[in-house]
């Protein structure tokens, strides 16, 4: 994993931004390591600095004083210009420049670092496919033509035009619909476990955190780290009442969209049979030499087809119509989230699934809790011993 | 002597006439359109500039032309040089105001997009802000020279060249013969001309501004 890292590391230190003529900084004394290739969230109220710190990292803003290094190097010592040609840059509403193409747009940033015209046109083709618009298509409509949705889009391929390490996004999806946002989220974990970028991403929506971050700082009044740390230890334990408040109400039930169904200890101990191969009479048999009220019915590909109480069993004459079907179920991909929904639909036990929707076992309600009541004993004891 | 055969009578001196009509009015627009904009850039970010700017641009306009060729003449003679002068004058406020229109108007996510990604502050200006404004800039000089068509007329009391000299002297010389002729034909020249630039400004409109902010 670590030779697929593109990103490069970045520190603050102490880095103080006082505006001439107010009293209070407007960004106090902020220290912060954002590791290489993470994607790390400054979340916070409107209002906090959250955007003034990180425009500072392309001294869009000038520090007042502190020192900030991108991948090692002085960033306060470079040329402005020339230090956010190579720090990619998308904002909200994706703020394209509406008299250019598409291409035109994406191909600003190689155009001011003077590559060829060929590179160039080889780039923006490329940049259009990662993002996923057919450059035939798209490559010569001009912004207004385009969705909110396909404009963000092309904001981030011109961000990443020039295979910037660093990648600074400010509110990037605030300005599009909850289902397009959903989409665009989605893109980036998938764009982002291709290319490993350092990025820093500015969202006052917590679940956008949630779901984006690798790691989030919670920001307070004049950017002050409230808490920095995975999405899994501040739901799990947040650090004080502002952090708490910011998480908002139903911490666990976030917690949950973290957690897959493979990283749980499912049950796998359900009696199960294959149809085609058994009869009534033979389960029948088998649930009372092993203690079970329920049996799971399976297809010849293993496939969880059916529910099957021992009493439906005493009238049965086949095993493919017996007892209910299986409603929902969920697979080893799934969140606990849709874990837990499944349960709660099925009304006990939900079946999970395999790569093939084959049985692997079962999970219930006890999985969840215990799950959660771990993880949070895992936090207290990590942040005791800190 | 009707109209038409004085026009072809004269055509010589009339088409040389209407020709330097033109020039001094394209000429006068062209010089406004880069002092416009230079004055527009150097105020555009400051409201208070803005307004100076277009109260100045504005002041000059409530000046009689005829009074402002009045005041030109002792100092700069007669000719083509007051009259240029007046011109340009005139042309300053429609495209001044439209200058700062335009870049104001400029939606601050893509200036500030256009700095995110590294552009410098010339390239912002020149590739980006000046570009959208364009078409703003380009209806002010677009009323400018619409404006100065008309007002190139009254030069003629400077002895500016154009078409004026036609109408003044028609006018004059009023009873006596094809004086209404030469007053009309210098009319309807103007006119004409006024015309035939507004079809050119159709034409660079067409070419110059981008598909994706043509409106």
């Amino acid at each position: 994993m670590a030779e697929n890292v593109s990103g490069v590391e970045i520190q603050l230190e102490n880095v103080t931004k006082r505006y001439p003529g107010t009293r209070e900084p407007a960004v106090k004394d902020f220290t912060m390591t954002i590791p290489a290739g993470k994607i790390v969230i400054l979340v916070g109220p409107s209002g906090c600095g959250k955007t003034t710190t990180m425009r500072m990292i392309n001294r869009l803003i000038e520090p007042s004083s502190g020192r900030i290094t991108i991948g090692g190097e002085d960033a306060l010592k470079l040329n402005g210009d020339a230090l956010r040609r190579k720090v990619g840059y998308a904002i909200q509403q994706a703020g394209l420049f509406p008299h250019f193409t598409v291409a035109q747009n994406i191909a600003v940033v190689p155009g001011l670092l003077d590559w060829d015209k060929k590179q160039i046109s080889e780039r923006v083709d490329e940049m259009m496919d990662l993002v996923g618009l057919d450059p035939a298509v798209y490559r010569d409509r001009y912004p207004r033509q385009l969705s909110g949705g396909q404009q963000q889009r092309v904001g981030v391929a011109r961000a990443l035009a020039a295979d910037p390490p660093v990648l600074l996004m400010d509110e990037p999806f605030g300005a599009v619909d909850p289902i397009t946002r959903g989409n665009l989220q989605d893109e980036l974990l998938r764009l982002q476990l291709e290319l490993r970028k350092t990025i820093v991403f500015v969202t006052h929506d917590f679940d956008e955190a949630v779901k984006l971050g690798d790691k989030i700082a919670v920001l307070g009044d004049q950017s002050t780290i409230q808490q920095y740390d995975t999405p899994e230890a501040i739901l799990a334990n947040p650090a004080n009442d502002m952090v708490a408040g910011f998480v908002g109400a139903g911490a666990s039930l976030k917690q949950l969209t973290l957690l897959r169904v493979r990283d749980v200890d499912y049950h796998d101990d359900a009696l199960t049979v294959v149809a085609p191969d058994s009869s009534p009479s033979d389960l029948r048999r088998q649930m009372t030499e092993k203690g079970k009220t329920y049996a799971l019915v399976l297809d010849a590909r293993k496939r969880p087809q059916r529910w099957v109480h021992v009493r439906d069993l005493s009238t049965a004459s086949t095993l493919a119509s017996v007892g209910r079907p299986v409603g929902d179920m969920v697979s080893t991909q799934s969140t606990l989230q849709d874990a837990l929904e499944a349960i709660l639909s099925e009304g006990g036990n939900a079946v999970v699934t395999g790569s093939r929707g084959e049985y692997v076992g079962t999970i219930d309600i006890t999985t969840v809790t215990d799950t959660i009541q771990q993880l949070r004993e895992e936090h207290d004891a990590g942040s005791a011993a800190s | 002597m009707n109209l038409l055969d004085y026009v072809a009578d004269r055509w010589d001196r009339l088409s040389l006439q209407a020709w330097l009509h033109v020039s001094e009015v394209v000429q006068s627009t062209l010089i406004a359109a880069v002092i416009g904009v230079l004055i527009g850039v150097a105020v555009y970010r400051s409201p208070i500039g803005s307004a100076v700017a277009t109260a100045l641009a504005s002041t000059i306009l409530t000046i009689p032309s005829f009074a402002l060729l009045g005041l030109l003449i002792p100092v700069f003679g007669l000719g083509a040089l007051p009259t240029v002068i007046a011109l340009v004058l005139y042309a300053l406020l429609p495209i001044t105001r439209n200058t700062i229109v335009g870049l104001a108007g400029v939606d601050p996510a893509v200036t500030d997009a256009a700095k995110g990604i590294g552009m410098s502050r010339t390239a912002v200006l020149t590739r980006v802000e000046l570009r959208l404004a364009w078409p703003a800039i380009l209806a002010g000089m677009r009323v400018s020279t619409q404006m100065l068509m008309g007002i190139a007329v009254i030069a003629a009391y400077a002895k500016g060249p154009g078409l004026g000299s036609e109408v003044f002297s028609g006018l004059t010389r009023a009873g006596s013969a094809n004086a209404t002729n030469q007053a009309l034909a210098g009319t309807l020249g103007v006119v004409i001309l006024a015309l035939l630039l507004e079809g050119v400004y159709f034409l660079i409109a067409r070419f110059t501004i981008s598909r994706g902010i043509r409106g």
